[in-house]
């Protein structure tokens, strides 16, 4: 799973009204090389959201992104690497995702996150 | 300009959508809504044969290599009812078109097509021969010429010989400006593809697809049932970025081994990873809340219960009907397989119009199958609708003398607003509390496999009112 993914997600078990960012719990963390894509980047910059995307990359392991950003910073490449690296390069191979109020665990295992909800959570 | 576009004989419903659709890639948005289409003299809606209006060679060329269906795109130099009408049409035709094309130092190649009949090889050359009174200049390459001229001739039909009803006979003679590649579709057949399931899209359709999807280079194309992946490749070999979702657990993280599954459907063609696959249900999706307008599009086709059924989360609860949850004790959380309950079809749309209207960009598009009952087609079929999309194409493809399914192409034109959200919701509260209710009237499942008797008195009424069928097949091919 990538941090794109993890910036997308929340949890929708009934009644939390606060299922986002879920927190991050690695265990095992992989890095696979991407091509740059800029368009793609600059599209999919305006719809993240930034400071989950600061601490998810940092619980990840990697610590380059500012914690602050304007958008103006799109037109530095040294800037969209990192972005490039912390959004589509850093894999949670196994671990889970946690949501914030419940402190329900969403397995991630092989790469694939399950947000099937219990028959209770519905 | 007008420009002579020779399809494929298959899958007629998709053909005018295709190119419709492909333009909107290549043209301005004026030059879209220029676009037209004539049909050639006596020729039937159904003809392999029509003139479309493109603004350019430039666009109709790469129209036509994205195209699957086209066969070749042409510019016209001649045609007529025979050949000394033809001849008289091309040499009517304005030398400034035609003599850059005759050059000397030019290569050249005369193919002769027919539809609906054939042609010895001596009738060819004879064919090719008759045309002398054009002044070819250049040198013959039948292996790699620079331009491919054209001589192409239908006969005239009877109306009941299994063709469409082409009732004069009409020859074209045309320079080729470009054609489909359908070597992607030996490629990617199925066949060859390691990682399959029992509704795996083939491969001619997932590319057509893709195309109505307008998948390109730096978009994001999502894929709520995903299944085995097979329609993300598609948008995938176009450059799209995919992401897919599925319900099943063991579809999308464990396939059947560790060199056979969704990963490796993309691995096999060298086609970038999807973004991200994750097992969720399209009922709940887990977007965040304020997350919308991502995708660029989103292409599907729903689990709609014949070949294999929708599910959703929720089961034990919802199955038996009581308020009270099914509660899972705390030292089985971990490792708890939820049961999941029947997904209506009716539901099942909704929640993807719904999402699509809320997770598509503005004029991104929504493109799903849905099925459609046969016996339904003397009355006006009514496809789903939503305020926020403009459907603009729906091409049918009829699977058997019950059901079809109609491929159907959304724009997203307005804003998912408070009040649309609103409605939504409401309709996803009562989906819930009737979910029995609309489990049955859903069920096209039952419709298709219920003993035929109700449908075959229905059947001969429609008769006694109706038209006999034609002949020819149709949208069948």
């Amino acid at each position: 799973m990538r941090l794109l993914t993890h910036n997308m997600l929340s949890s929708n078990i009934k009644g939390v009204t606060n299922g986002f960012p879920l927190r991050i719990e690695a265990e095992k963390v992989v890095e696979k090389q991407v091509d740059l894509n800029i368009d793609f980047l600059k599209n999919m910059f305006p719809k993240i959201e930034w400071k989950a995307l600061v601490s998810a990359s940092r619980t990840m392991g990697y610590a380059e992104l500012p914690e602050e950003v304007e958008p103006s910073k799109l037109d530095s490449e040294e800037f969209l690497r990192k972005f490039h690296h912390a959004l589509l390069e850093l894999h949670l191979e196994e671990g889970a995702l946690v949501c914030p109020e419940t402190g329900r665990r969403f397995p991630v295992s092989k790469g694939i996150p399950n947000m099937l909800l219990h028959e209770d959570e519905v | 300009m007008w420009y002579l576009c020779f399809f494929y004989h298959r899958l007629l419903d998709y053909r005018k959508a295709e190119v419709e659709s492909l333009a909107q890639l290549f043209c301005s948005e004026d030059e879209v809504n220029d676009l037209q289409w004539r049909l050639p003299l006596h020729h039937h809606q159904d003809s392999p044969f029509h003139f479309v209006n493109l603004p350019s060679e430039d666009v109709a060329t790469k129209i036509a290599n994205r195209s699957i269906l086209v066969k070749g795109m042409y510019e016209l130099w001649g045609e007529g009812g025979n050949y000394e009408e033809l001849e008289e049409s091309i040499r009517n035709y304005p030398d400034e078109r035609k003599l850059p094309y005759l050059e000397s130092n030019s290569t050249f190649k005369i193919n002769v097509d027919t539809f609906g009949k054939v042609i010895s090889l001596v009738e060819q050359n004879q064919r090719i021969q008759g045309l002398n009174y054009i002044p070819f200049k250049g040198r013959v390459n039948l292996k790699s010429p620079d331009i491919k001229f054209w001589l192409m001739e239908t006969d005239d039909y009877g109306a009941n010989n299994g063709l469409p009803p082409i009732v004069e006979k009409r020859i074209f003679f045309g320079r080729e400006i470009g054609g489909a590649d359908r070597k992607l579709l030996p490629t990617y057949q199925l066949k060859s593809r390691t990682y399959l399931g029992p509704t795996a899209m083939d491969a001619e359709i997932a590319f057509l697809m893709a195309n109505q999807a307008l998948a390109t280079p730096g978009k994001l194309v999502y894929d709520p049932f995903v299944g085995t992946g097979s329609i993300l490749v598609a948008a995938a070999h176009h450059g799209a970025m995919t992401m897919g979702a599925d319900i099943d657990i063991r579809v999308v993280r464990d396939g059947r081994g560790p060199d056979c599954n969704v990963w490796s459907n993309f691995k096999q063609y060298g086609l970038p990873m999807p973004i991200a696959l994750l097992r969720a249900d399209n009922n709940l999706p887990p977007w965040r809340s304020g997350l919308k307008e991502v995708f660029d599009a989103i292409i599907c086709d729903p689990p709609y219960g014949v070949r294999a059924g929708g599910r959703k989360s929720g089961g034990r609860k919802l199955l038996k009907g009581v308020v009270s949850p099914y509660i899972v004790p705390d030292d089985k959380r971990t490792g708890h397989i939820p049961s999941t309950a029947a997904y209506s079809l009716v539901e099942c749309v909704h929640d993807l119009l719904d999402l699509a209207a809320r997770m598509l960009v503005m004029g991104g598009r929504l493109v799903f199958f849905y099925p459609v009952l046969r016996e339904d087609d003397n009355a006006d079929t009514h496809f789903p609708e939503h305020p926020c999309f403009n459907l603009i194409a729906s091409s049918e493809q009829i699977l058997s003398s019950r059901y079809s399914r109609v491929l159907l192409t959304m724009v997203k034109y307005s804003q998912y607003t408070e009040e649309v959200a609103e409605a939504a919701r409401i309709k996803h509260i009562d989906f819930k509390e009737n979910h029995l209710k609309w489990l049955e009237d859903g069920n096209l499942h039952s419709a298709v496999f219920s003993p035929a008797d109700a449908q075959l008195s229905a059947a001969a009424d429609a008769k006694a009112t109706k038209e006999p069928k034609p002949k020819y097949r149709g949208k069948y091919v």
